[in-house]
Parts: C-alpha cells; sequence; structure tokens
C-alpha cells in the first residue's frame, strides 16, 4: 500500500532510536526500576521472543497489589513467567507509545483506556478481546461493572479488560475549616460561591489546588460541564460534534469557573502547586484550606500522611454539588471507572496466551479484590459490595461504602477528559485549561481554541 | 571587528588534506568522532528531516504529508511565541552568566589557597543534574511549604512558578545559577594564559586593577567571551530538562521554549510531524547562531597573544 509504511521499521530504529533518548532523558530520575524481587533483570525490549512482559506504574498501595499478582502468577507458572518494568507515571505516559511505536512494547499494556486506547486499536497494536470475554471469560466479563467497558470499547468491540479500582473524583472538606467559619457543606455551586468569602475572612483558602498539573483542574470543568448542561455536553465533544465546545452551557460552565478564580476561591500561588508532590493535599489536611476536589485514589495517602486528618474523623467528602437551575443528573460522576489491560497485537501467541492466562486468573481474583479493598479502594467487580462488610476500621468502611455507592448509582460514569479524547485534544485542551485558570483567555476564546481540534 | 589577526606562519591547519600526502595517517583519527556524529547526528537529522514532511502518530503507519506540517506550524501562533521566549531565555541568561563568570573567573585565576577552596564550593551547582536541581527549586518556591513561608520572609513568598514574569525569571535565575561555575571555569583557564608580563608592564605603567581588568584581561579574553557565548547561546536553544520538569512550560506556555514545544507536540499530542518541524528549525536556529558568533569572533581561532 502505501510506500513509506515498509520502512517504518528501519525508520524507527534511527528516529525512534534518538526520539526515545530524549523521552528518557526527558524523564530525569524518574526511569524505570526494575521489580524488587523480580527473577529477571527488566529488559526494555520484550516485543521478541523474550516471554511475555508487563509493564506497570509504581506508587503504593497499587504497586504492591500489582507486585503480589505477578508473584503468585511466576510461582504457579514457574515455566511461562512474566517479567515486569516498573515506571513513574509520566515517564509510563512517555515510554509506552515510543516503545509500542517502535515495536518495542510489552506484551501487557496498561492504560487508562478510551483515547490511548483508540490510538493504539487504530494502529493495529491490541489484540481484539471481545470473543475471548464472551465466550471463554463470561463469568469474568459479568463479574465487572458494565460501566467500566465503556472506555474499554471501540467501534463496538472489546479491547482491552477492566481491571484494579473504579476512582471517582470526589469533593473532600476538612469538618475542622466548616466548624470554624460555623456553615454547613455546600448544597450547590451557589453555597459554594458564597463560602468562599467566609473562609477567605478566616485566612483559610476556600479550595487546595495542584494547578501545575492541570488535569486537577480540568476536574472542576468536567463537573460543572455536567452539572450545568448534563452529560451531552461532553458527549458531543466526544463524537466530534462541529463548535461542540460553543455550547451555551459549556460557555457558561467556563464562566463560572473563572468567577470562583476571580472570587480567590482557589489557594494562593494554586498555579505553582503540583498534584505529584501531594502538596495539594498536605493543603486539606495541614488545615490551609478548606475543600479540594480530587481522587478517590488520595484517600490512601491522605489516611497515612495527614496526621489525625482521618484518622480522627475530620475529613468530609460528597458527590461535586448541584447547580441550581441545571440539567445534570446531581448522582452523575466523573474519573477513571477503572484500569485497562491490554495484549499486544505484536507479540507471539506463547506470549498472548500467558498473558491471557495472567489476566483471566491474577487479576481480580479473590487476593487482589481483598488488597484492592483493604487500601481503601473499590475494585472494579460488583462482588467488591461483599468485601466491605469485612473492614473494622469505622472510618474505611464509611469511605468504602461511599465510594461504591457513588460509583454504583452515578447515572453516568463519565470518563475523565484526558483520557477519553484523542492524544492531540487533550494536550490542547490541558493547555488551554491551563490558560483559562491564568485568566489570560477568556470562555469565547477557550471554546474558540478547542473546536479547532475537535474530532481530530 | 575586521582587523582579523594575521595567520602565523607556517600555520596551515585550516586548509588540511589539500592533496598533500601527510593527511593519510591523520585522516583515520577522525573516523571514530564521524562515525558517531554519523549515526547519532546526521542520521536521525535526515530522519527528521523526512518526517517532518509526513503525518505520523508515532504508532500507526507513516503517511507522507507533503508540506502541510511546515505550513501549519508556520502559521501557528505558538511558534512566535515558543521563538520569543526561547531568545529571552538566551538573551538574559546570557547577560546574566558572562559578567559573572568572568569576574569570577578572573578572581579565581589567582593561586591563593582560599581562592581554590572558593573555587570548589562554586563549582558544586555543575554537579547536580538538571533535573534534581529543578525539583529542589520547586520544593524551595512553593508558596505554602517553601523557603518563605519556613522562614515567614513575605518577599520569598510569591507564586514562582505561577506568574508568567516570576517563571520566566525563575527559570533564568537557575540557568545561570547552573552553569556559572561552567563559564568561569573556562575563563579562569583563559585568564591564566595571559602572560604576567602584561601585567607586569601594564604595571609599571602606572595601570591599575580595574584598568588592568578591561584593558588587558578582558581584550585577551576575546576568543574565550565567543566560546562560552556559543556554548549558552547553541545551549539554551536545547534547554529543556531543567524547564520541563520546573514548570513543564507553564504557567500557561510561559516558559515553553521550542525545546519543549517540539517535545508537547511530539509526545504529548502524538503529532511527529509538526514536532520533526520544530526540530528542523532548532537546528536551522543553532546552525545560524553558532555561524554568526563565529563571524563575530573573525575567521580564525589563532591566538592574539602575541602582536595583538
Amino acid at each position: 500500500m502505501d510506500p513509506m509504511t515498509t520502512s517504518r521499521r528501519t525508520f524507527l530504529g534511527f528516529v525512534g532510536g534518538g526520539a526515545l533518548a530524549a523521552g528518557l532523558a526527558a524523564c530525569g530520575s524518574s526511569g524505570p526500576s526494575s521489580t524488587p524481587g523480580s527473577t529477571t533483570g527488566a529488559s526494555g525490549a520484550g516485543g521478541a521472543g523474550s516471554g511475555a512482559t508487563y509493564w506497570f506504574l509504581t506508587g503504593q498501595p497499587q504497586q504492591g497489589i500489582r507486585e503480589a499478582q505477578v508473584k503468585r502468577f511466576n510461582d504457579a507458572n514457574p515455566d511461562t513467567k512474566l517479567k515486569t518494568t516498573e515506571f513513574q507515571n509520566d515517564a509510563f505516559k512517555a515510554k509506552i507509545k515510543t516503545a509500542i511505536g517502535a515495536g518495542q512494547g510489552p506484551t501487557l499494556i496498561w492504560g487508562w483506556g478510551g483515547g490511548g486506547l483508540k490510538a493504539y486499536v487504530e494502529a493495529g497494536q491490541v489484540e481484539d478481546l471481545t470473543d475471548w470475554l464472551n465466550k471463554d471469560q463470561a463469568d469474568l466479563k459479568n463479574s465487572i461493572f458494565p460501566s467500566a467497558f465503556t472506555a474499554a470499547t471501540v467501534n463496538g468491540k472489546i479491547y482491552a479488560v477492566p481491571g484494579e479500582t473504579v476512582t471517582p473524583i470526589v469533593l473532600f472538606y476538612d469538618k475542622r475549616a466548616f466548624e470554624k467559619i460555623g456553615a454547613e457543606p455546600p448544597k450547590s455551586w451557589q453555597d459554594i460561591m458564597s463560602l468562599v468569602p467566609k473562609f477567605n475572612e478566616k485566612g483559610i483558602a476556600p479550595f487546595s489546588l495542584g494547578g501545575q498539573s492541570r488535569w486537577t483542574n480540568m476536574m472542576w470543568l468536567e463537573f460543572l460541564f455536567d452539572r450545568i448542561g448534563g452529560a451531552e455536553v461532553f458527549q458531543n465533544i466526544f463524537d466530534g460534534k462541529k463548535d461542540g465546545w460553543s455550547d451555551p452551557s459549556a460557555l457558561k460552565a467556563l464562566e463560572e469557573m473563572q468567577n470562583l478564580i476571580k472570587a480567590n476561591g482557589f489557594i494562593k500561588g494554586f498555579s505553582s502547586i503540583t498534584a505529584d508532590s501531594n502538596a495539594d493535599q498536605a493543603l486539606l489536611y495541614t488545615g490551609k484550606a478548606a475543600m479540594m476536589l480530587h481522587g478517590a485514589w488520595t484517600y490512601g495517602n491522605m489516611k497515612a500522611s495527614g496526621g489525625d486528618f482521618v484518622t480522627g474523623g475530620h475529613m468530609g467528602y460528597m458527590n461535586f454539588p448541584p447547580y441550581d437551575g441545571g440539567k445534570g443528573d446531581p448522582s452523575d460522576t466523573v474519573g477513571n471507572p477503572g484500569q485497562y489491560m491490554s495484549i499486544s497485537s505484536k507479540a507471539t501467541d506463547g506470549e498472548k496466551e500467558t498473558a491471557k492466562k495472567f489476566i483471566a486468573n491474577n487479576t481480580l481474583d479473590d487476593a487482589t479484590v481483598e488488597a484492592w479493598v483493604k487500601s481503601g479502594n473499590i475494585p472494579v467487580v460488583k462482588s467488591a459490595k461483599d468485601k466491605l462488610s469485612s473492614i473494622t476500621d469505622k472510618n474505611d468502611s464509611a469511605w468504602l461504602n461511599f465510594v461504591y455507592d457513588t460509583a454504583a448509582n452515578a447515572k453516568n460514569f463519565a470518563q475523565s477528559w484526558d483520557q477519553a479524547l484523542s492524544p492531540t485534544q487533550a494536550e490542547t485542551l490541558l493547555d488551554n485549561i491551563a490558560k483559562l485558570f491564568q485568566l489570560s483567555i477568556s470562555p469565547q476564546q477557550f471554546a474558540t481554541n478547542m473546536n479547532a481540534v475537535i474530532g481530530q | 571587528m575586521s582587523v582579523a589577526p594575521p595567520v602565523p606562519p607556517g600555520s596551515l591547519r585550516n586548509k588540511p588534506a589539500s592533496g598533500v600526502g601527510r593527511s593519510g595517517p591523520v585522516a583515520w583519527m577522525v573516523l571514530p568522532a564521524l562515525v558517531l556524529f554519523t549515526v547519532f547526528g546526521v542520521v536521525p537529522l535526515i530522519g527528521v528531516l523526512v518526517l517532518s514532511f509526513t503525518q505520523w502518530d508515532g504508532l500507526g503507519a507513516i503517511h507522507a504529508a507533503g508540506l502541510s506540517n511546515w505550513k501549519s506550524v508556520l502559521s501557528d501562533s505558538q511558534l512566535p511565541h515558543s521563538i520569543l521566549v526561547t531568545f529571552e531565555i538566551m538573551i538574559l541568561s546570557w547577560l546574566v552568566q558572562t559578567p559573572m563568570s568572568l569576574l569570577l573567573g578572573t578572581f579565581l585565576a589567582g593561586r591563593q589557597r582560599y581562592r581554590a577552596f572558593l573555587a570548589v564550593l562554586y563549582f558544586i551547582p555543575l554537579l547536580l543534574s538538571s533535573a534534581a536541581i529543578a525539583i529542589t527549586y520547586k520544593a524551595l518556591l512553593d508558596p505554602n511549604f517553601g523557603l518563605g513561608p519556613g522562614l515567614q520572609l513575605g518577599f520569598l513568598t510569591q507564586d514562582w512558578l505561577g506568574k508568567s514574569n516570576l517563571a520566566l525569571g525563575v527559570v533564568i535565575f537557575i540557568v545561570s545559577w547552573q552553569f556559572i561555575p561552567f563559564h568561569s571555569l573556562i575563563y579562569q583557564g583563559g585568564v591564566r594564559a595571559i602572560p604576567t608580563t602584561m601585567y607586569e608592564a601594564a604595571a609599571i605603567d602606572g595601570a591599575g586593577r580595574i584598568r588592568q581588568f578591561f584593558s588587558i584581561t578582558v581584550p585577551q579574553l576575546k576568543y574565550t567571551i565567543i566560546t562560552s557565548s556559543t556554548l549558552m547561546v547553541v545551549g539554551s536553544l536545547t534547554f529543556f530538562d531543567l524547564i520541563f520538569v520546573l514548570t513543564a512550560g507553564g504557567p500557561g506556555d510561559a516558559t515553553r521554549v521550542l525545546a519543549l514545544d517540539m517535545y508537547k507536540r511530539g509526545f504529548m499530542s502524538n503529532q511527529m510531524g509538526p514536532a520533526s518541524v520544530i526540530a528542523a528549525l532548532i537546528v536551522l536556529l543553532g546552525l545560524a547562531l553558532a555561524l554568526l558568533l563565529r563571524r563575530l569572533g573573525g575567521s580564525t581561532t589563532a591566538s592574539q597573544q602575541e602582536g595583538a
């Protein structure tokens, strides 16, 4: 067909090599680290005939659970061991794309589904798992939350198996801060706006925000779009509808966003704060900020690092409040409906078998589900509910039930925008969100910039 | 500027291999460097140039795209902004680094014990990796948990990385902090190479320290200054790691230099074609600047020590 395609390998050898070096250099100190206790040194190249490979992310408690899964698998299958390589989040995102493009990717491709998965599918890099899941693994498929499959499905076919945890975005707050100003947690967006000056008067920042990370700001827009205009506003954008960002509800949401920023709703210097350092969480549990919109995955760290913030019962949490007069369903939530594992189409048949066996036997087995629940997370399986009663810690139990109910009762569980959209749109989106929060562009300019890349 | 120093007779090293048999044994010595340069320099460069005329998302097939990438990048308002930021950082950091390194280098050229000791201290920033420096500064500059709030110093408690101008200033400061030691070292070597006879003669003529510095040290260091400036200018074109870790090009795009723009387009937006266009532009700019600086310094690298 295209004469260019035939020479792709050669090309990649040259270009990809240099690019990879640049990518790795960019990651600086956060390069790959090989699994502690792993039998083999982690070799970057897992594509050709060297056994099945699996790359995943560092960071506790997830890292420990993933390592335990692999260990159980390798103990049970000494002949077809899975080799692992661990990466820090941003390093992983940069490396996995380059590696897959160069035919050097792992057998098991871990990811967030959505737009990233779609790019792999369009490039023919991942296996179609529809038949395998419907026929051979119907039990596994039925045990998983149905909502988790949306982000794993491209053009009606399933290319990834949901795994790990469902993590909605939640509004956390500090009960002590609300006692100080003698107010109740907000029941609507309008309440939020009226709480802002009260907190500022007392020298407490209304909201903590790790604005430098950009996707942290995005969570706000995800909720405002939904609460004001309903789930279809973003659905239209996702479907590539022309000028989808100029929807009147979208513009109104963007304007409300800037109103909150102008009213000093966020902590001073929020654009200098990163979420990776967990400084935004620290602002909440040290009492410098009263509220924080963040992923459910932050619970574990706030419990571990926050002194008596969680254990003393000072942490409150709720779903994002409704917008008076808005169209959105108040039960709607956004976040990550799961994490996803795909199988490389470039792997050998033996490697694919190993990978499938691992997915089927070890990723959502009882031990894993229990470990996730113990770590304060809700795994993507329906049986998670049964495990909740075994939790003895009062705070953990209340938290887990809340997360489970939020996820299970959500009328619409939207995937994070930067994961749902194509990488090209996602990058432009994050860029423009940062500018919107800097107040350097208006809602109208934001919509114009974003409309330009719709459907790309 | 046009008075290029006379080329000393016999030093024909500027035009070797003109059919003389003497170059035979010397030529193969260039081979290792040439092979490395070809494999890791020229070949990827050609690859990038070819990629700039294609459409590729880094995953699937590569499609020829003609001039569309060049057209879209050259008409994108992001490009002039990135070039502007790149040059701002280049020029401002040059303006900070050159006088400081020159003075420090001259100071360290003295052979006193305490100066040798200080030289070791000044050298420390150069030992740290850019990523480590960026992470450290990020923690120090944190508006809530950083140095300012920690020491209760109001003027240090700024939104350093969150305001466009401040962030640019911070980048320039850290770049200078990191590289002044390196350039001081170059100047130290340069100053030590100046014959002491010149200073002795000047002292007899009654020139003071300051007069000596401006009339002997600085003119004698002309080529050292050009070398050091070339390194600074061309180096700042490819400046990436520190800015990537420190601000990731933010806030907004206030510190998005060309190299960062390239990375974001290529590896975050999955648009290798436009990213390659920027890469090609960086190469062209770098070559042009290096040539320009060589021109400024005259076409030879001969020492002007004797007879200047």
